[in-house]
């Protein structure tokens, strides 16, 4: 049992080191998707949305964690 | 994208040549990120080679390996039996966790804010372990317990290794050439670490690091977006683009993040 939580914390940790980078990603790809469902016609905004999102988000959190 | 199949595989004889916009992308993304790895799992084993001979630590190296290789040749062809789309989407979003993840890193390392990965102090606190093992455990189980430290350092590294492989080389037929790139740069590492017998210090691996990170970031921005069915425009050649932009902007944030961190010190 603690082999199997000890493992799964550690893929986890693969992916997220912080939690702020982790959910701030998720919300842009979630704003992206809402994006590609209700302009269908536009599929480049959604795209758009990721991309800016993305690089947003790495430069308010490296820039929050520069503060601290 | 015009003609691409509905699962994840593509036939790797037949490489269109806008794939090669692609497979060079992921196969230096591979080499990189190993060499990265490779430098660190290397510190390790020679750390436990200097404590307890070569026999434990390559031993364990050894079978770490073997266990990377199994799970790369597991979960590589296992991708091919799902849909496409849901396969570039969820490879796309973890590729931008992690990728992500590697560059905020190395723009804190660069800025500054946190300080760089020493392997001289990694080498010297693994030795330093060990021996202390050595002195509260009985001689019989100190060879496995070498070997087990060692088979650990290596599938630990190699985890993250393995995923940039399988990420960046099974949505397209890649995986051979990217485990291959991967492959390559341990082998450079294990070969320049036996003739020099200590640690790396001299790898760069910030800057690798931040490479990865750009590289990585670009290819899940762009994956998450073939998810979502979005057309980007030059199709794969606008991976570059965004690594290209992702680099650009890093630099800035570096710059942005050193002037604040000098701004906030205390005069």
């Amino acid at each position: 049992m603690t082999i199997l939580v000890t493992a799964s914390r550690m893929l986890v940790g693969l992916f997220i080191d912080d939690g702020a980078l982790a959910v701030a990603i998720f919300l842009v790809v979630l704003l992206s998707w809402i994006f590609s469902t209700l302009m269908p016609e536009m599929p480049l905004a959604a795209g758009a949305v990721l991309l800016i999102g993305c690089l947003g988000v790495l430069l308010a959190n490296v820039m929050n964690a520069a503060r601290r | 994208m015009v003609g691409v199949p509905t699962t994840a595989s593509y036939a790797p004889n037949a490489l269109p040549m806008s794939i090669w916009t692609t497979a060079a992308p992921a196969v230096t993304t591979a080499f990189l990120s190993s060499l990265v790895e490779a430098v660190e799992a290397l510190t390790i084993v020679l750390a436990i080679a200097s404590v307890r001979g070569w026999r434990p630590a390559a031993i364990g190296a050894l079978t770490g390996l073997a266990l990377l290789a199994l799970i790369v040749l597991a979960l590589g062809p296992l991708l091919s039996c799902f849909p496409l789309h849901a396969v570039q989407l969820a490879i796309g979003i973890l590729l931008l966790l992690f990728g992500m993840r590697w560059l905020r890193k190395a723009i804190l390392r660069a800025a500054g804010v946190i300080p760089l990965h020493d392997e001289a102090i990694a080498f010297a606190a693994e030795t330093e372990q060990l021996r202390d093992q050595a002195r509260r455990q009985h001689e019989a189980r100190l060879d496995w317990l070498a070997g087990l430290a060692s088979f650990k350092a290596v599938a630990l590294e190699g985890l993250e290794v393995v995923f940039i492989v399988i990420a960046v080389g099974a949505g397209r037929g890649l995986l051979g050439a990217a485990s291959l790139g991967a492959l390559a740069a341990c082998l450079v590492v294990v070969a320049v670490g036996f003739v020099i017998h200590r640690p790396l210090e001299r790898v760069p691996e910030n800057t690798l690091k931040f490479a990865v990170g750009v590289m990585l970031s670009a290819f899940g921005v762009f994956w998450t977006g073939e998810g979502l069915g979005v057309p980007w425009p030059g199709e794969d050649f606008a991976i570059l683009a965004f690594a290209a932009l992702f680099l650009l902007v890093a630099l800035g944030i570096v710059a942005l993040a050193r002037r604040s961190r000098v701004e906030a010190l205390p005069t």
